[in-house]
């Protein structure tokens, strides 16, 4: 379990992941050897996984995004692995949940625009297996996506 | 920003699996010098191509075991409501994600919560007395997958 120290640390690198470990260990109020080996720890017991650049496909000319809503034909014992097996091979697919609820699977979907959107979606993605019904949602704004947990 | 050649794309690529390696380093990895490596970094930055960085942390890991995906529709709209949702919904802590989007929601959150009950505490206390917010979906994550995406 985290201690006080532990959410200190990963408070001051989520808002920052790139300052350095003297900054970072002034901030949270610990000496930098406390901080590092602090560090180390949650690493090996998997809290702490990376720091990933983000990278913003709107300014690289991929301007459309939906969200994919699908529900999948349950009845066919391996639906889900052979449908996410299948999204992992369309390369303009960014994420792939699967949830517990009224939607089974989601994928995350960019396009350069509307054509090319619509040419993904009837070659690659009605085209996804075990697929009974889908949803789409446009996006149109990110009002918030920092992605933080509240430590 | 100009078309990203095949050696941004694969810098990209690096970057956003591991933020942290050094510019000797990455430009070990792709064949450039130190220097070539990081101008091509700093044009990447600058151009917005890479939005920043961000820690990835293992929310089960960290105490989060639940992270709920909400479609939420607004039951009065017009600007105000939108510009009052919106504020609101991002000031919640345990909400990572606030996206608009057009379909059959009008917004998108991420939330994470301790456990079941936790959430529970949430939806009635936070998200069901979020301004204009109407009919409210949830689904559960069961598991999630990023993609590397079209580089």
């Amino acid at each position: 379990m985290l201690d006080d120290l532990d959410r200190r640390l990963l408070r001051q690198l989520q808002a920052d992941p790139g300052q350095s470990l003297a900054a970072l260990a002034e901030r949270a109020a610990t000496a930098p050897s406390v901080a590092s080996r602090r560090l180390a720890r949650l690493r090996a017991a998997g809290v702490l996984r990376g720091t990933r650049a983000v990278i913003d496909w709107r300014a690289l000319g991929w301007s459309v995004e939906v969200s994919l809503r699908f529900t999948l034909d349950k009845t066919q014992p391996n639906a889900f692995d052979e449908f996410i097996a299948a999204a992992r091979a369309v390369p303009e697919v960014l994420e792939i949940q699967t949830f517990l609820g009224s939607v089974d699977a989601r994928l995350a979907v960019i396009a350069r625009d509307m054509g090319h959107y619509q040419r993904i979606y009837r070659e690659r993605i009605l085209t996804l297996p075990h697929i009974a019904d889908i949803e789409a949602l446009m996006h149109v704004a990110r009002i918030k996506d920092a992605e933080a947990l509240p430590l | 920003m100009s078309a990203p050649d095949a050696t941004d794309r694969a810098l990209l690529r690096l970057v956003a699996e591991d933020a942290t390696r050094s510019a000797a380093d990455l430009g070990r990895a792709l064949g450039l010098s130190q220097p070539a490596a990081w101008r091509r970094l700093r044009r990447l930055e600058d151009s917005g191509a890479i939005r920043g960085r961000r820690l990835d942390l293992d929310a089960q890991a960290a105490g989060f075991g639940v992270t709920v995906f909400l479609g939420v529709k607004l039951a009065a709209k017009g600007r105000a409501s939108l510009e009052d949702f919106e504020r609101a919904a991002a000031a919640i802590p345990e909400v990572q994600t606030v996206e608009h989007v057009l379909g059959l929601y009008d917004y998108r959150l991420r939330v994470v919560a301790r456990d079941i009950p936790d959430f529970e505490r949430l939806l009635r206390r936070r998200i069901m007395t979020l301004p204009g917010a109407g009919a409210v979906e949830a689904n559960v994550l069961l598991s999630e997958e990023r993609r590397p995406g079209p580089l």
